[in-house]
């Protein structure tokens, strides 16, 4: 011990010795730090995540030989021609129905979420806002495919739905295996994902921006529209991130609740990739959505959402 | 100097340790049939439709062979084919059987997942229906990619308390008369139903196979199904779905299996069934994956599900028919009767009348040339219907 501690630097066990000057040079130059902690993060960044995307868009212009399955490694545009083809609009209908469904679900979202989160941010007391909090992400806690099928028998023929609807008087719904009983159940499904963005937003703003706009003149409805909305408004774009990508990727929903009109993109690359192994235009088609979130990414970006998160 | 020496040995040992497997599988890969059955390698997994392996039959398999079964249960052929191909095909090392239908096998050959079996180690196979021995969907140019197992019909389903009086052909699910009421599978082999419907209704079509369809013919048969289609209430994807929409009244009449009939009439659910001949009919097979990794015990499952008191066992448990006759008497031995419930007493011609499953390909069996539309054509006309 002692004989190690009088010897000069660098007379030390080989080891020890390397570890010294590792951390001196590491010291010395911080970059060496930085890249030291941030390499290895962002090489599976771009190996796993850019690498997966990149495949799938190279992918997306290679055929495959219908007899035996196998790929064809030639570079051609025919996968997005046959999806972009006017003659026979097939795939833009799905595509667009699957657009459609998933901003009709965001803004049923949106419309449901703010009341609900604006109680538990400005108006329910700890107590009860822990409660909410507690029922807002209790369906988390179950799987997805449960809640899914006690859907299917909530709105089937003799299900609870059309029940309840006799009982008040009304006519039996009907809706099951529809776009409508999708809507209802993607609206469900996601909704916590947009609660508890729009809950952060409104949680932030401060008390004294309300008092102020009060003491101005302004009325409860000037106040939700000049101050709260403007500031919710990046929570909203952030949970609509969630619930409008969420259903644009989803193929088990149509697949247990749609019916005769409801095949998704995902659906579509699902059957060509089991069915047919034509890996090459599943490949193109799942760009649409790729495609899709970048545009919606962008302009979520513009109003704030990251600002949100 | 020593150091970069043991960082040589790590690399070498690295590179060592990746070649011992690529090697191994290479050398599994071996064309030859084997003529005889070896030594069980104490494991089998199989991809199979649910009770394919059921205990009650299975269990004195895993006992006299000392293979113990590993299943893997899918819901439609597509999940099969995937899971085939999944880890570079072959089923991927993993896999050494799947139970394959009609609509699923000949991608499977075509696709490279399967390999030749030696029929004569299965000592059942000589003793098979004809029309089972050899059929167009397991076996290409003479060589047989596994062996046949047990057969149905594709059945017409109806609840007997809405549907009056009871449907009598394939014509009720393409007429109005129960509109929204009506299902049929989610599932592009669904074609040839309606070709063959056509085949009797429109003979001006000249549809003379209805697995082999022009594109004139495809294209007809496409236009009756979108004409049929706002007469569905939806397309079912599971055996269990159709079951599921059957028992709460959402559907009332649909196209199905013996399978589904059986479940809803054991759930005291008012379904009966007919089978309007001529109609579209599925026979499974065992088949060997390419890259099995349990060959011998492959083999004798294979030999041991076709035995007649293992074809009977099956054949009452799902629901369906098996292919070695000499199952008739254990059948009735388990209940009095079945076997001529089950079909398996008919002449030859009644095998004529089922049209069964088989993946449509480009090669017309019935005039020369490449002019019949392919499955992934047939795939396309699907999305077209139902998207």
């Amino acid at each position: 011990m002692t004989v190690d501690v009088q010897a000069p630097p660098g007379a030390g066990p080989p080891i020890r010795r390397a570890r010294l000057r590792f951390g001196a040079a590491v010291w010395r130059r911080p970059w060496l730090k930085a890249i030291g902690l941030l390499g290895p993060p962002t090489v599976a960044f771009c190996v796993v995540y850019l690498g997966a995307l990149a495949a799938l868009l190279v992918s997306s212009f290679w055929t495959v030989n219908s007899f035996t399955g196998e790929l064809v490694h030639q570079w051609t545009l025919d996968n997005y021609r046959i999806i972009f083809s006017l003659s026979d609009p097939t795939y833009l209908r799905i595509a667009g129905r699957t657009i459609g469904i998933a901003a009709a679900v965001t803004i049923t979202d949106a419309l449901l979420a703010f009341p609900l989160a604006y109680f538990m941010a400005r108006v329910a007391t700890p107590r009860l806002r822990g409660l909410l909090f507690i029922m807002v992400v209790l369906p988390l806690w179950s799987s997805y495919l449960v809640r899914i099928y006690a859907w299917q028998t909530i709105l089937s023929g003799g299900g609870a739905l059309d029940w309840s609807l006799g009982k008040i008087g009304l006519p039996a719904a009907n809706i099951a295996y529809s776009n409508w009983a999708m809507w209802l159940v993607f609206s469900y499904v996601w909704l916590p994902f947009m609660v508890l963005p729009v809950y952060g937003a409104l949680e932030r703003i401060p008390h004294s921006y309300i008092e102020a706009s009060r003491d101005l003149g302004a009325r409860g409805s000037r106040t939700l529209r000049s101050v709260i909305l403007p500031l919710a408004l990046p929570g909203i774009v952030a949970g609509s991130i969630f619930t409008f990508s969420l259903t644009l990727g989803d193929f088990i929903t149509p697949l247990l609740i749609g019916g005769t009109n409801s095949t998704f993109i995902g659906n579509v690359v699902y059957e060509n990739i089991g069915i047919n192994a034509n890996v090459p235009f599943a490949a193109a088609l799942a760009t649409i959505p790729v495609a899709v979130m970048g545009v919606y990414l962008v302009i979520a970006r513009r109003l704030g959402a990251f600002d949100a998160l | 100097m020593k150091r970069i020496r043991k960082i040589h040995v790590l690399v070498l040992a690295l590179v060592a340790a990746l070649l011992v497997p690529a090697a191994g599988v290479s050398r599994g890969n071996g064309t030859s049939l084997p003529t005889k059955i070896g030594k069980g390698e104490g494991s089998l997994n199989l991809i199979e439709w649910s009770a394919y392996s059921d205990p009650s039959f299975a269990n004195k398999f895993e006992k006299q062979t000392g293979c113990t079964i590993h299943r893997k249960d899918a819901g439609s052929s597509n999940e099969m084919v995937a899971l085939m191909r999944a880890g570079g095909g072959g089923g991927g090392g993993q896999y050494d059987l799947v139970s394959a239908s009609g609509d699923a096998s000949l991608r499977l050959i075509y696709g490279g997942d399967v390999q030749p079996v030696n029929v004569n180690l299965i000592p059942s196979w000589k003793d098979f229906l004809p029309a089972f021995k050899s059929p167009a969907h397991n076996t290409v140019k003479g060589v047989h990619y596994g062996v046949s197992v047990q057969w149905g019909p594709n059945t017409l389903i109806y609840n007997t308390q809405k549907v009056k009086p009871a449907p009598t052909g394939w014509g009720d699910i393409y007429s109005g008369k129960y509109k929204g009421k009506l299902t049929v599978p989610n599932n592009p082999i669904q074609i040839a139903d309606a070709a063959l419907y056509l085949e009797q209704t429109k003979p001006s079509l000249g549809i003379k196979d209805p697995y082999e369809l022009t594109k004139s013919q495809l294209d007809a048969t496409v236009s009756l199904l979108k004409q049929q289609k706002p007469l569905l209430k939806r397309y079912w994807n599971y055996a269990t779905d159709e079951i599921t929409s059957f028992k709460n009244g959402d559907v009332w009449m649909g196209a199905g299996w013996p399978y589904q009939t059986l479940q809803l009439q054991g759930a005291k659910a008012p379904i009966k069934e007919i089978v309007p001949l001529p109609t579209t009919g599925w026979a499974d097979t065992w088949m060997l994956a390419k890259k099995a990794p349990h060959p011998n015990c492959a083999y004798m499952w294979m030999k041991y599900v076709t035995t007649p008191q293992v074809e009977a066992k099956q054949a009452l448990v799902f629901g369906e028919t098996p292919v070695n006759p000499k199952a008739c008497p254990y059948m009735n031995k388990i209940e009095a009767g079945s076997c001529a419930k089950y079909h398996l007493n008919e002449p030859a011609s009644y095998y004529s009348k089922i049209k069964f499953w088989k993946t449509p390909v480009a090669q017309c069996g019935w005039q020369p040339g490449n002019d019949c539309m392919d499955y992934s054509a047939w795939q396309r006309a699907w999305t077209e219907i139902t998207g």
